[in-house]
């Protein structure tokens, strides 16, 4: 299987243009607020720009030896006083505003991220370093909300103050901005090289940190093991390539896109120096005087400040680019349902299943099972049992459609359950998987996590039966305890116990156990098994099992070896057939 | 965050070297209105055309060397970074990889790979930029304060009064933001962990349906996530308007005070005018500081965290303790708790001669998994003795101690790495016990037929495997490096009996000399070891040969016949 994770590395040219299509797509969602910014914006920089007028207005006022307007003076302090502290209270206004903005956004990125990833096949996770799907969330999002949070004010703020100049320089002298036709050139092709250049460097610092995350969450996870090997030196060798490579890619993005400023600011002394020798050229002439070039030149100097800013500003858009481009590609990785065609009218009730002539593998070359036709009554035990590896939760995940059948059909109550929704094909089973999973919450959100409307007196009854009521008691806050992360106090048969308690709750017609005890001990499992047994009077049960005296009583046996049915029939007949299942039962007594 | 100095340290000179590069540069950056002045007011109007194009080139030779100089300090400003980075990540990293189980449980996985990440990247950030704008903004501001003060000292103490003002901004406002943005961290473990848990668990959400119901969870801890973001850059965006409204009022007083100086004599028109126009440079070298104080605040919360890690006391110390003369392994009157209160094992006590086999069994939760832990030293026992080979293991080297095992876990786990690595595992093992260890795990038939062999490359977690494959691997990996005591906790659970047999038989082969310890729930699987321990609640309830305990321990007999089908 490809890491897709990973394959996104590859350039591509439209990136830019998609990742900027799908932004402004979540910006718009907020245009109202986004015009209230741009109208603080403009008037806390006008505010911002009064002020030195009036500072100037009040100096020229000022004259020595007690010839100065105090009160001229006095009102333009006092004016001055009032828009300074008019433009602070804006633009504290205006960051709070992009702050809430930008919350709203980033919120619906990872909303919708989320979201995606709740919808997509199980295929993705079994391919994906979890470590590198959290950077998408975490550190590329947050990427994306720092950018968006100043950056947008900044670009508008520079252009206004940009454009004003600009405007300002015209009217002085046309022939003197005849410079701009030198530098503005100069710097939209540096700006480009430098933003072409930087583009892919900044992609890759991306990936690189994700695949960082993703060794990191790996090991972080086995930590208990690595230890117990003592290879720390090895997996610190490779967590240091790892590391190595994401250090080394942030410089080199660091690193180009730090040239930005100080290329942008010697562009802007280069066209004050032109500006200078072209203007004394102009006065030599006679075509200019000294005061507009001075005024010319202050001109040009306010265009400092922002084009710097721009130019960093540029380097942080391809930082926060690349990291939108990555989350991006997460919302719109193609999603289970997908390739869906539900029949609306289609109904299924969870009675009979049958399976004809069923060809599956999880890769086009390898296939896993051949040739698979069963049927199965309403009601009846099955039971599945085989050699490792032979494909017994491959009928699994196909039963519940985490892959699809390459060929044949999968048929419940004579309805092909391509049909049907997902959701409505799972709801009819209750499942409990090899691979305990229980989450960070109390025990008993875990046990009613498949029915959030079950009584206290319903979880009690499942958590006995499932004979893990006495522990549950005994811990330190009984039916309350938070399960932690590692939860060591809780062995693997225990966990074992509480998802069999979550599944017994559940209101399924069927149900899929899969080697649900087998860190269970044989007393609690027989138990367990008994009540299982009556609550699925009438249902239908798939059970894989290698502990035969798990599967004895089933209806039918199944044995399966290499993706094929070898063996079928109850326990007796097959021991009659003194079979691949005679073998295995009899082996147990050796 | 005075740990971060002892990482920058070693690049001091860089450091140096970079500031004298960005000093200059800065200097040159200075020079330029100067000599523009310069051809404004002296060179153009005396006409000289030579001159003016000696200034102008003069001009640019400044720009040039201006940008040069700001590109390579910016240059060694992000190689700094980048060491000091890696640096602090590798230690992070052998540091999480030696933290005890205890600890690891105190940290908890998400919170440990969010420090990793997002917290070091937050230290690289920081670093990079105060090395970046950190020289410049001082050069200004001290830079200003003299000029000003050379001009008119009076007017000068104005403004320069505002600043401990500013400084007070900057303390009230951190003291506010830093635990603001410590909690933002924490928010973002807790979201890390539902993310986690959603891609671990992802067949029972989808097979109970439940993607709406974590789809309002993930909502929920975005939320907080989302607010406790809002708060604290709400927090932080209060200092630049703030600091700018406090300068800028300054000036105004500056200004009404210049008027009465300059009505006085005091001062002349030009200095006053002089004095504005460097104000504004002052204020944009105060405004630089703002934002790397900003970026400060953020990285001090990750600088905590990251240091909460690395200044852990971790794993247990080596003790000097007298060698005993006792079995291979042993245990005496040993007991231990998680929780310090209920005893998860009480008076333990067996002992195990070399090559001899070991079976664990007992109902859930009966202490079996614990008694490994206390064996490998992954926790201490809080009373008695553990002895392997003579020593008390409090005594051992860890690694030294560790190496003797081979083991695997009840929830071990396999790595996106090749077959061969995964069995290697880092170790000095060559093909050839490599593919012995895989035959006798039963498992070469079957890595055989992958599509590269040994070489297959295996996904995430190993996720692309069934259960017993990967018991299978994980138990060649436990064999590969021929340890001395071989350690399976209940991970046969997935195999078939066939293979369950053919395994132990393969064991008994060639692994003689191997000191077996098997934990099971199958009585097949322990039934021909020297010794079964039959535990209850945490305490030995019989211990025997298969067949002693068939005849003196009732618990096992019903357990045996129930899987007997008797």
């Amino acid at each position: 299987m490809a890491r897709r994770g990973l394959s996104d590395k590859t350039d591509r040219p439209k990136d830019i243009k998609y990742v900027l299509r799908r932004l402004w797509g979540y910006l718009m969602r907020y245009k109202a607020w986004l015009i209230a910014a741009a109208a603080l914006t403009g008037a806390g920089n006008i505010c911002a720009l009064i002020g030195p007028s009036l500072s100037g207005r009040a100096i020229d006022a000022i004259h020595p030896s007690g010839g100065t307007d105090f009160k001229e003076v006095g009102i333009c302090v006092a004016l001055m006083v009032i828009f300074y502290v008019l433009s602070s209270v804006l633009s504290y206004l205006l960051s709070v505003l992009m702050i809430h903005i930008t919350r709203k956004i980033v919120f619906a990125m990872r909303r919708d991220a989320f979201n995606s990833l709740a919808a997509l096949p199980v295929n993705y996770f079994d391919s994906n370093y979890a470590g590198d799907i959290i950077s998408r969330l975490s550190y590329d999002i947050d990427t994306v909300n720092t950018s968006l949070s100043s950056d947008l004010v900044q670009i508008l703020a520079s252009a206004i103050t940009i454009a004003g100049a600009f405007i300002m320089m015209l009217t002085i002298s046309p022939a003197l901005s005849a410079v701009f036709l030198v530098t503005i050139p100069l710097s939209v092709a540096v700006t480009s090289f430098i933003t072409k250049k930087v583009h892919p460097l900044f992609r890759k610092r991306s990936a690189a940190l994700g695949d960082l995350n993703g060794y990191a969450e790996e090991m972080i996870t086995g930590q208990k093991t690595i230890r117990a090997y003592s290879c720390e030196d090895e997996i610190m060798r490779r967590f240091d390539e790892k590391n190595g490579e994401a250090c080394r890619s942030f410089y080199n993005a660091d690193y180009y896109g730090s040239m930005a400023g100080p290329s942008m600011g010697f562009i802007n002394n280069l066209s004050l120096s032109l500006i200078s020798i072209l203007g004394a050229a102009l006065y030599l002439f006679g075509r200019i005087s000294i005061g507009s070039i001075s005024s010319f030149v202050l001109y040009s100097r306010k265009f400092a400040g922002p084009i710097n800013e721009l130019a960093n500003i540029v380097n942080e858009l391809q930082s926060s680019c690349a990291a939108a481009e990555r989350v991006f590609r997460l919302i719109d990785e193609e999603k289970e349902n997908a390739r869906d065609a539900i029949d609306e009218d289609a109904e299924i009730n969870g009675t009979d299943v049958s399976l004809s002539h069923v060809r599956f593998g999880y890769t086009p070359d390898k296939m896993v099972i051949h040739d698979l036709s069963l049927d199965v009554r309403e009601g009846a035990l099955i039971a599945v049992t085989g050699p490792t590896g032979a494909g017994k939760t491959t009928l699994i995940n196909l039963l519940m459609r985490f892959y699809d059948a390459q060929s044949g059909s999968i048929k419940i109550d004579g309805v092909n359950i391509k049909s049907v929704s997902r959701d409505d094909l799972r709801r009819l089973y209750a499942m409990v998987l090899q691979e305990t999973w229980l989450f960070n919450g109390t025990v008993y959100e875990n046990i009613a996590y498949a029915k959030p409307d079950a009584t206290e007196d319903d979880v009690i009854s499942a958590a006995k039966a499932a004979r893990i009521h006495e522990f549950i008691e005994r811990l330190p806050n009984g039916y309350d305890t938070v399960l932690s992360e590692n939860g060591i106090n809780i062995s693997k048969g225990q966990k074992q116990l509480l998802t069999i308690a979550r599944a017994m709750l559940c209101d399924a017609k069927m149900l899929i156990l899969d080697e649900a005890t087998s860190n269970v001990d044989t007393r609690t499992e027989q138990y367990i098994s008994n009540a299982m047994r009556s609550l699925m009077k009438d249902k239908t049960c798939f059970v894989i099992a290698h502990r035969l005296s798990t599967i004895k009583n089933a209806d039918t046996i199944l044995v399966v070896n290499d993706g094929d049915i070898t063996e079928k029939g109850t326990h007796d007949e097959l021991m009659k057939k003194r079979g691949a299942y005679y073998q295995m039962y009899m082996s147990q007594y050796r | 965050m005075k740990w971060l100095l002892a990482y920058i340290a070693p690049y001091k000179a860089r450091i140096v070297f970079e500031l004298a590069i960005k000093t200059v540069a800065t200097s040159m950056d200075l020079c330029i209105p100067w000599i523009l002045g310069h051809i404004i007011d002296v060179v153009i109007p005396a006409g000289n055309a030579p001159r003016i194009a000696l200034w102008g080139a003069l001009m640019i030779l400044c720009s040039i060397i201006c940008v040069v100089g700001n590109v390579s300090a910016n240059r060694l400003a992000s190689s700094v970074a980048r060491d000091t980075t890696m640096n602090i990540r590798h230690d992070l990293f052998g540091k999480i990889m030696s933290l005890s189980s205890e600890r690891m449980d105190y940290f908890t996985v998400p919170s440990l790979v969010s420090r990793i990440t997002t917290d070091t990247y937050n230290i690289n950030n920081m670093t990079g930029m105060i090395l970046r704008l950190g020289i410049r903004a001082p050069i200004l501001l001290f830079g200003g304060m003299f000029i000003t003060l050379s001009m008119d000292a009076t007017l000068a103490a104005v403004w320069i009064a505002a600043l401990p003002m500013a400084i007070g901004v900057f303390v009230i406002v951190s003291a506010r933001g830093i635990p603001l943005f410590t909690r933002l961290q924490q928010s973002i473990d807790d979201m890390v962990r539902v993310i986690r848990e959603n891609i671990s668990g992802v067949r029972v959400i989808k097979a109970l349906s439940k993607t709406e119901y974590e789809k309002n969870r993930f909502s929920g801890v975005n939320e907080r996530v989302s607010a406790n973001e809002e708060r604290a850059n709400a927090a932080m965006s209060i200092t630049n308007p703030a600091i700018n409204m406090l300068l800028n009022l300054a000036l105004s007083v500056v200004i009404l005070i210049g008027a009465y100086r300059v009505s006085g004599g005091r001062t002349g028109v030009g200095t006053l005018v002089a004095f504005t126009s460097y104000f504004t440079v002052i204020l944009n070298a105060v405004m630089g500081i703002t934002r790397i104080f900003v970026v400060i605040s953020k990285a001090a919360a990750s600088a905590r965290r990251i240091g909460g890690v690395l200044f852990d006391e971790s794993d247990f110390g080596t003790e000097k303790l007298p060698a005993s003369d006792s079995a291979y392994i042993s245990f005496k009157d040993v007991s231990f708790s998680y929780n310090k209160r209920k005893d998860n094992l009480s008076d333990i006590s067996f002992s195990l001669n070399k090559g001899e086999t070991l079976g664990i069994i007992g109902a859930t939760g009966s202490g079996k998994t614990t008694l490994i832990n206390l064996l490998m030293r992954f926790y201490d026992a809080d009373k008695g003795e553990i002895i392997i080979d003579g020593r008390n293991v409090r005594s051992y080297d860890k690694d030294i101690l560790r190496r003797k095992f081979g083991v695997v876990f009840q929830n071990d786990i396999l790595f996106a790495d090749s077959v061969k690595n995964n069995i290697r595992f880092g170790r000095e093992i060559d093909d050839e016990n490599i593919i012995s260890a895989l035959k006798s795990a039963q498992a070469y038939d079957f890595v055989q037929n992958l599509r590269h062999g040994i070489d297959t490359a295996l996904n995430p977690k190993g996720n692309d495997l069934s259960g017993g494959q990967k018991q299978r691997l994980l138990i060649a990996r436990a064999l590969a490096a021929q340890p001395e005591i071989l350690v399976l906790d209940d991970s046969s659970s997935a195999l078939d009996y066939k293979t369950d047999a053919a395994l132990r038989a393969a064991l008994a082969e060639n692994y003689a000399g191997t000191t077996l310890i098997i934990i099971a729930q199958r009585i097949s699987s322990v039934k021909d070891m020297d010794c079964i321990i039959f535990l209850d609640n945490g305490r030995i309830e019989g211990m025997g040969t298969h067949e002693q305990l068939m005849a003196e321990c009732a618990m096992y007999k019903e357990t045996a016949d129930l899987q007997m089908g008797v």
